[in-house]
């Protein structure tokens, strides 16, 4: 079963990483690196991006009869914006939440760990019923 | 000899090729390997150069070559090179003896997960690629490749000798085998999105695996049974997706459509297997499906013969997923009150499930309370988990909505 883990910026009390130390960033992104190879070698992995900073991020909205609006970042009015994901392909919804809470634990500033909210949900790759 | 059947001769040999291996080299991993080699090496010098005079033979020396340089590799690690060289090379021409249910046997193993033994299972018995493999299950090749890697480990660590599975063992042992080819039918179904055309069709797979283990175990009820049940089902694929991809619920398929030799070879196989017994769930899911088949349109169904049949079905195999369809058997004959009574016992065990809601959503229909089913098809589109699914019970309920007039919401 296929299920996309997001990892949302929301605000958790530390930091921003661009304020980090530079082993503190190091360290995060070998855990990334890492953990994401992890995935590949469990035969798991499907696939993962990280995304740029929501300061780059655009909006676009579809105007009826004329073009469409689109407004640049930051957007204050949002408090979370999606950073990354994975998509993995596994046993189950168990198993889903046991790499979610590997991600959540990612190292953060002076080697906390950062315990990071990871949404998981189902992707929907089911086959459907035969018999419908 | 064209490509494609270079491709077909060498992708029934892959397990006959791979059992002889074993026979030899107690190596599985390596071995499954080495035959991937001689695979490849096949498909690329047969079509130009024509057949060896003995196909099989002339894999298994490619392969045992490629093992015996693997094996000089590995113990020159451990400086034993001397012991490699007074090991006899295997024979070209190994007896004949198939030892492809071995290998399928060992394909389906216990330690394994379902995931893991479907991907070994398409690679060592049913010849195909790593990355057929993977792009057949739209991931990455990498991640197929360690999943069969560790599939393979797996395998090794658990210690089980190359051998088929005793008395004791087997009705266990073969129980597992159909569920994995069952499993890789099934996922044949996912296919209606995507490059769908690059695919290996998936179903066509299982039926081509479970045909090899029915010839090789021709008294064996239950894979017949199978074999029948795939053949049943597969034969209404055509009229199963619109032209877009969009479901077609069996009630509302242009059965002109369905493919009648496969439809008949089904209910031949079904009629021949279920006297002989001992009768299982998968033969009794064939004559189920068998019945649906014969009948010239939804109307002409037979339900009071498929309603006695879950009956059957029920005491072979009591779930909760074969009593939800037990209940559309018995609404079809007693009415809809009927089959919603035998749902209410469900409700705890298949909770927050989207099949659930859809057949209750389904029966409500049927009892003419548009308003409850419209709610049912909406909470069932909402906890779907097949996509072309979820569109389909989305737009029930939007029909039934429309149907229902401005009262229901």
């Amino acid at each position: 079963m296929k299920y996309m883990l997001l990892m949302n910026t929301t605000d958790i009390g530390h930091p921003p990483i661009t304020e980090w130390e530079p082993a503190d960033v190091k360290a995060h992104i070998e855990f990334m690196r890492e953990f994401t190879e992890g995935l590949v070698k469990s035969g798991e992995f499907v696939s993962g991006e990280g995304l740029a900073l929501p300061d780059e991020a655009k909006i676009v909205t579809a105007r009826d009869g004329g073009a469409p609006a689109v407004t640049d970042g930051p957007f204050p009015e949002s408090k979370e914006f999606l950073a990354g994901y994975w998509i993995v392909d596994c046993d189950g919804l168990d198993r889903a939440l046991e790499i979610a809470a590997a991600a959540s634990a990612s190292p953060g500033p002076g080697g906390i760990t950062l315990n990071h909210p990871i949404e998981v949900r189902q992707v929907l790759s089911a086959p459907p019923d035969a018999e419908l | 000899m064209t490509d494609a059947r270079v491709e077909d001769l060498l992708r029934d040999l892959a397990p006959q090729v791979l059992g002889a291996l074993m026979r030899r080299y107690d190596d599985f991993a390596a071995a499954e390997d080495a035959v991937q080699e001689a695979l490849i090496a096949a498909a690329e010098q047969w079509p130009e150069q024509g057949l060896p005079g003995y196909p099989r033979g002339w894999l298994i020396q490619v392969a045992s070559r490629r093992m015996t340089d693997h094996l000089r590799k590995e113990q020159a690690r451990r400086r034993r090179e001397d012991l490699v060289a007074a090991q006899p090379a295997p024979d070209a021409v190994a007896p004949d003896t198939d030892d492809s249910l071995t290998v399928l046997f060992m394909c389906c193993h216990p330690a394994l997960k379902p995931a893991a033994a479907i991907a070994l299972t398409l690679r060592a018995v049913g010849g195909l690629s790593t990355a057929e493999i993977a792009s057949a299950f739209l991931i990455p090749e990498a991640t197929m490749a360690q999943r069969i890697s560790r599939a393979k480990q797996k395998i090794k660590s658990s210690g089980l000798p190359f051998r088929l599975p005793t008395d004791a063992e087997r009705p266990e042992r073969l129980r597992l085998v159909l569920h994995v080819l069952y499993l890789i039918f099934n996922e044949g179904y996912t296919a209606t999105a995507g490059p769908a055309l690059a695919r290996v069709e998936l179903s066509a797979e299982a039926i081509r695996l479970t045909r090899a283990a029915h010839r090789l175990l021709p008294h064996e009820s239950e894979v017949a049974g199978l074999l029948a049940l795939m053949l049943l089902i597969d034969a209404r694929r055509p009229a199963r997706t619109h032209a877009d991809g969009t479901l077609v619920p069996l009630a509302e398929q242009d059965r002109s459509r369905w493919d009648a030799d496969t439809i008949a070879e089904g209910i031949a196989l079904i009629t021949e297997t279920l006297p002989a017994g001992p009768t299982g769930p998968y033969q009794v899911q064939a004559a189920i499906n068998a019945v649906h088949d014969e009948a010239k349109d939804a109307a002409d169904t037979d339900w009071p013969q498929i309603l006695a049949l879950y009956g059957v079905l029920e005491r072979l195999s009591d779930n909760p997923m074969v009593r939800l369809n037990h209940a559309i058997a018995a609404a079809m004959v007693h009415g809809p009150a009927n089959g919603l009574a035998m749902l209410e016992p469900l409700a705890d065990k298949l909770s927050g499930h989207h099949r659930l809601h859809a057949v209750r959503a389904h029966l409500l229909e049927m009892s003419g309370d548009e308003t409850a089913a419209v709610a049912e098809y909406r909470a069932a589109s909402n906890k779907a988990t097949s996509l072309p699914e979820r569109h389909y019970l989305m737009d029930r309920a939007a029909q039934l909505r429309r149907q229902a007039g401005p009262d229901v919401h």
